[in-house]
């Protein structure tokens, strides 16, 4: 191998790694204040690259009524839950939240020029669909069995992800997509290209990690979602409930996911079920952090990529064998490293 | 004794507060009263259900009975809710925000408020800081940090921040020096006059029975006793609850 | 109880149902049959490793693949190498060397992800399933993606069995032994100790059971039940690709377990007949319904698992044996104890007043904070110590540095002149200490007596092999002769059959005191035994230790209770903040006014 295809491995795995900082980043995330292994993170990598697909082409994307849907099982556990707790006044909030919000996207999307839409409006429409999903997916899934051990929450995951690859296949079809790039623009870096789309990636993923940091170190928001990451009870006992803490977090996660999805799709097409291996590569790295640490996961995400891209130059057959067998010498070594097996039934 | 806390308003009336740990009934029929402004104490040997009691009132735990809260009835109380309406509890571990400033641990404790609109956070917090003046110079410093008694004051101040109507503190001398209890103690009635209810558990009897105005004696998850606590501190009958003394050697713990 | 039906019979009408099949059903029922057999193998595996012990994997797809690619390559490579040519073309030596590398395989792959604690297990389980499958996909001899072709069928004396129904014999003896085999082993020694993987680490350490050999002993045997489906699988397809072993298969047969229900062995069937039927229905009504071809019926899978989950977390089975119990009661048969079985051996008891236990100076530090400070204190023979103190004087530290679970920062611990320090709490059983927890940890869906049998783990020693296949059952009958005699010593003979949940708490801390009794200790260390007990209960507790104590045990007391203790004890030791501020006869420590103050507060 010569330095140029070095630089362009490097410049790869960068891109991708960049990515899988992103994923990484909210499954620690998710994680820390639910106990929630979310396997299903890269199921919205992959409706967020293929809702935008979708827009571009000028087709409604079935995604909207997937939102719909899950927005009606949302109105009715919530409506019945405010109805058992004699709290008749809150009828109306979740009715307009759940329901009135879906509808009038429907409309709005039937209404509008899809196709036509400038690509930053496109990107908006897709985060639009398929970011709510996120909170309402915790209301359904997790909230009632909140308290459940993490293995059957991940059991739960696991079970999230398969209904998700199967209803994708039913919206998206077994056709994959790419997007187009947000930029052409090319630059000459000393000895080698840099795309614009490589700029837009790992541009992007800097700034959302600065702004979750501010989320979490400024607002009071962001401080709650901390403080329940350390300390459940200490913060129910603020007033700060298990289950505002997991929608806000489950909001941030499909947020992170959709932006990854519709950053990545112009680099590598997106099928229904591409999202899981994307997703286990940001798993990989979050287990390097120990599901606990942001900075190390980030890192390890770009050591992922990294190893990704020059497997696949190496041994391209065995580049999936390579990043996946990462996982058990970081495991045994995290294990290792931490310190309370009992009372994790 | 057939004594009742005889008070004008009620903060705090919990009736017939019953709690089970799968088949154990850990707590029986409970009924206590904290009146506005009091500092009520219940006090009893470890492993009574104090804090099964305090647990269930502020709703972290299932149970069945009543509890009123500022004149409002709640079937099953909910932590969120209650903290809302004002109720707020200093838990026996504390259960601080470690890897968090205590600063930020403050801030937490106007979450309730700040979620409400209330956005005086900062003029609360200048009061926690005028009545633990450690705090204040330990305020960029972890959670985790901090000594035990300092820990405690966190616990009471990030408390404080919630403006809460009563405030239930449980075991707050537990693993503390003789000296740093007599200033949470100070500072307990302290609270008490600038309006704040108080329900008190305590193990250290004397203490508790010394700043409280009544106090409930909990055996074996029931009340065994109740009464003004200047009455129950010289009852031989507490004594024999916590030592197993049969009463022999009051005449000692008198002296 | 005694009334009704035997499960026998219903498991004779079920091998009747099962043995006539075949001639009345037509082929395409057979084969469902035949591949739920095969996925209940694997399904059954996971029960133990899941239901049982608590573990989960979602890989065991890569095992079946294992099992299916050994003979698969055996049978049909033209050109073996020389050192495994002797095993070309014989299904029969395949399965064997396929069973042997999955052991292999099983034991690597365990020894390095069995120790993840938690979560990280099931994500490690992932990983290798993922790579495993990429493998098959990819190695050329292994004929990448589009698999191998040819392989020969299986015979049996002589028999080709080329047809469905042939082959559904040999697949579900092969099931029908696995299961038998898993319920024996469960019905034993070793199963108890598998079993108590599920109390907790610390409990069934205490107790002598190794739990890291447990771990791997249930992770070799799923791996094994998946190999050999994936033998029968390979010569009944006759044919193998990479697709069966891949992860989504892996996760299918976690579901098959937990929807069928993980904690039983029928359950795997259950859930493999459920899933299995559910899925050729699906998979022939969704495209129909949505117009489109495609795998749709993960998504019902899917919402199924959420729900069950939600809803029903011990799965159909025990929902099934419920139902039928409405029905037609079905008789519970207790398991019969021989009070003529030999005693087990006993150790030699120390003579009363030798020192049994002596701690010297123990310090144990946790970051800046000294839980305890130069603790001393020893526990005769014929003697009961009690360590008091207020909550959070460090009490339970101290317990934890004497019975193994933890290691002192400093200072000396001394078990009949041994050094402990470090020894971990099963070797500490071994020597002759045995203890109870402050928060009971027993298994709940257990009987008593099983529960206190899990104590004499240590006083048996039949292995895997012989508790499956039943060489055990003299000295199991020793071990429950054992365990009853505790039982019955600590006053709950009437409760031997009750499962240990159905206690009362303070019935539960009595149980906990038969089970340490049952290893046959000389040392018994008690952790608060007589919280939440009634004061009835508490005197029973008081008579019990007392009679121990003449018969020269040692008993080293933590607890609050200073009533409970005062007319009990021997000696106080009191902890405060760490350390000891008094020791001495009960009724001069409750005169001494350190003691008086720690307990009651100090006075200005």
């Amino acid at each position: 191998m010569d330095f140029q295809i070095a630089l362009i491995l490097g410049q790869d795995g960068i891109t991708n790694g960049a990515i899988y900082a992103l994923l990484a980043l909210a499954l620690v995330l998710v994680f820390a204040v639910t106990r929630v292994i979310f396997i299903p993170q890269g199921e919205f990598v992959a409706y967020g690259a293929l809702t935008l697909a979708m827009v571009g082409n000028g087709v409604l994307p079935a995604t909207v009524w997937l939102l719909l849907g899950a927005g009606v099982v949302v109105a009715v556990l919530d409506g019945m839950a405010a109805l058992r707790a004699g709290q008749s006044k809150r009828l109306i909030a979740i009715m307009a939240v759940n329901l009135a919000y879906p509808l009038a996207l429907l409309g709005l999307l039937k209404a509008m020029p899809l196709a036509e839409l400038a690509l930053a409006l496109q990107v908006l429409v897709a985060l639009l669909i398929v970011v709510p999903l996120g909170p309402m997916m915790y209301r359904i899934v997790y909230q009632p069995i909140a308290e459940a051990p993490v293995l059957v929450l991940l059991i739960v995951s696991v079970a999230a992800h398969l209904a998700m690859v199967g209803l994708g296949l039913l919206f998206f079809g077994a056709e994959g997509y790419r997007t187009p790039a947000f930029s052409d623009a090319r630059f000459e870096v000393g000895p080698m290209t840099v795309t614009g789309q490589t700029v837009w990636v790992v541009m992007s993923s800097l700034v959302l990690i600065v702004a979750l940091a501010l989320f979490f170190g400024r607002t009071i928001y962001g401080k709650a979602l901390r403080a329940t990451a350390i300390n459940r009870n200490g913060a129910r006992l603020m007033g700060i409930s298990p289950a505002l803490a997991g929608k806000l977090t489950f909001f941030l996660a499909a947020l992170i996911g959709t932006l990854s999805g519709v950053l990545i799709s112009p680099i590598t097409t997106i099928y229904y079920d591409s999202g899981f291996l994307i997703g286990l590569k940001g798993f990989v790295a979050a287990i390097i952090g120990g599901l606990a640490s942001y900075p190390i996961a980030a890192g390890g995400a770009i050591l992922v990529g990294l190893l990704e891209a020059f497997s696949s130059f190496w041994a391209s057959a065995y580049k999936e064998v390579i990043v996946f067998t990462l996982i058990i010498p970081v495991l045994v070594w995290r294990s290792l490293t931490s310190h309370h097996m009992e009372e994790e039934e | 004794m057939g004594a009742h806390n005889e008070v004008s308003r009620a903060v705090l009336e919990v009736s017939n507060l019953t709690v089970h740990y799968g088949k154990v009934e850990a707590l029986s029929n409970a009924s206590i009263k904290v009146g506005e402004g009091q500092i009520v104490t219940v006090i009893g040997p470890n492993g009574a259900g104090k804090t099964t009691m305090l647990s269930a009132v502020m709703g972290m735990l299932a149970s069945k009975g009543q509890v009123g809260f500022d004149g409002q009835i709640e079937g099953v109380p909910e932590v969120e809710r209650m903290v809302a309406r004002g109720m707020n509890l200093v838990p026996e571990k504390r259960e601080l925000f470690g890897e968090m400033s205590v600063e930020d641990n403050l801030v937490l404790g106007a979450f309730q408020r700040y979620r409400m609109g209330k956005r005086d956070h900062g003029d609360t917090m200048e009061e926690v800081y005028a009545l633990f003046p450690r705090l204040k110079e330990r305020r960029a410093q972890l959670a985790g940090t901090l000594s035990g008694g300092e820990r405690q004051m966190l616990a009471v101040g990030r408390a404080l921040m919630a403006k809460p109507k009563l405030l239930m503190l449980d075991e707050p001398s537990l693993g503390l020096a003789p000296l740093i209890v007599r200033e949470i103690f100070r500072i307990i009635s302290e609270l008490r006059r600038r309006g704040v209810s108080i329900l008190l558990v305590e193990q250290n009897a004397r203490a508790a029975l010394q700043v409280a105005d009544y106090a409930y004696v909990l055996e074996t998850g029931a009340i065994a006793m109740e009464g003004p606590a200047h009455m129950l501190a010289d009852d031989p009958r507490v004594i024999e609850a916590y030592l197993g003394l049969g009463g022999k050697h009051q005449d000692m713990l008198a002296g | 109880m005694k009334a009704g039906l035997s499960p026998r019979l219903f498991l004779v009408v079920f091998m009747g149902i099962l043995l006539l099949a075949p001639l009345t059903l037509s082929a395409f029922y057979i084969t469902l049959l035949n591949y739920i057999g095969l996925y209940a193998m694997v399904a059954l595996g996971l029960v133990l490793l899941t239901g049982v012990g608590g573990l989960t994997s979602f890989g065991q797809a890569a095992f079946v693949g294992i099992g299916a690619y050994t003979t698969a390559v055996l049978s049909t490579s033209a050109e073996l190498p020389a050192w495994i040519a002797w095993a070309g073309g014989a299904p029969w030596i395949s399965l064997v060397v396929g069973l042997v590398l999955t052991a292999a395989v099983a034991v690597l792959i365990g020894s390095l992800t069995l120790k993840l604690s938690g979560h990280y297990l099931p994500l490690g389980t992932i990983a290798w399933g993922i790579s495993l499958y990429f493998l098959f996909g990819t190695m050329a001899t292994l004929g990448g993606h589009t698999g191998l072709s040819g392989i020969p069928a299986i015979s049996v004396f002589g028999v080709e069995l080329l047809q469905g129904h042939q082959v559904y014999y040999l697949i579900w003896a092969f099931l029908l032994l696995g299961i038998f085999t898993t319920r024996n082993l469960l019905d034993s020694r070793e199963g108890r100790a598998i079993r108590a993987l599920k109390g907790g680490i610390v409990m069934a350490e205490a107790m002598g059971v190794d739990t890291a050999r447990s771990r791997m002993v249930i992770f070799v045997i799923a791996a094994l039940l998946a190999c050999a489906s994936g033998w029968l699988y390979a010569h009944m397809q006759r044919f193998v690709n990479p697709t069966p072993f891949g992860l989504h298969l892996g996760i299918e047969y976690l579901f098959m377990a937990v929807v069928g229900g993980a904690a039983h062995v029928w359950g795997a069937l259950v859930g493999a007949g459920v899933i299995t039927v559910l899925k050729q229905w699906l998979q022939d009504v969704l495209p129909k319904l949505l117009g489109e071809s495609g795998n749709f019926e993960i998504i019902v899978f899917g919402i199924l698992m959420v729900l069950i989950l939600h809803k029903a977390r011990g799965g159909l089975w025990p929902i099934i044996v419920a139902g039928v119990n409405r029905v037609v009661p079905i008789r519970v048969d207790r398991r019969r104890i021989d009070p003529n079985a030999t005693p087990l051996p006993r150790r030699n008891m120390p003579a009363a007043g030798d020192v049994l236990l002596e701690a010297r100076d123990v310090t144990r530090r946790f970051g800046g904070l000294v839980a305890n400070n130069n603790m001393s204190l020893s526990v005769r023979a014929g003697e009961i110590l009690a360590l008091i103190g207020p909550n959070g004087a460090g009490k339970s530290t101290m317990f934890n540095q004497v019975s193994g679970v933890d290691t002192p920062t400093s200072g000396e611990v001394l078990f009949l002149g041994q050094s402990v320090v470090g020894k971990g709490s099963r070797a500490i059983s071994r020597l002759g200490m045995s203890r109870t927890f402050q928060h009971v940890k027993l298994l709940p869906t257990m009987s008593v007596l099983e529960n206190v049998a899990i104590g004499a783990h240590l006083r048996g020693s039949k292995g895997v092999l012989a508790s499956a296949w039943r060489m055990d059952r003299v000295e199991e009958d020793r071990i429950l002769a054992e365990a009853a005699r505790q039982i019955e010593r600590v006053g709950l003979a009437e409760h031997m059959h009750d499962e240990a949940g159905s206690l009362a708490l303070g019935q539960q801390r009595i149980l906990e005191i038969a089970r340490a009794l049952a290893s046959d200790p000389c040392l018994l260390l008690l952790d608060e035994p007589a919280a939440g007990l009634r004061y009835k209960e508490k005197q029973a507790l008081g008579d019990l230790l007392k009679r121990l104590r003449g018969e020269g045990m040692g008993v080293l007391l933590v607890e609050h209770d200073m009533d409970f203790v005062m007319g009990l004890v021997d000696r106080v030791v009191v902890m405060e903040f760490g350390e000891k501020i008094a020791e001495g006869l009960p009724e001069e420590v409750q005169k001494n006014p350190a003691v008086l103050e720690a307990y009651l507060g100090g006075v200005e």
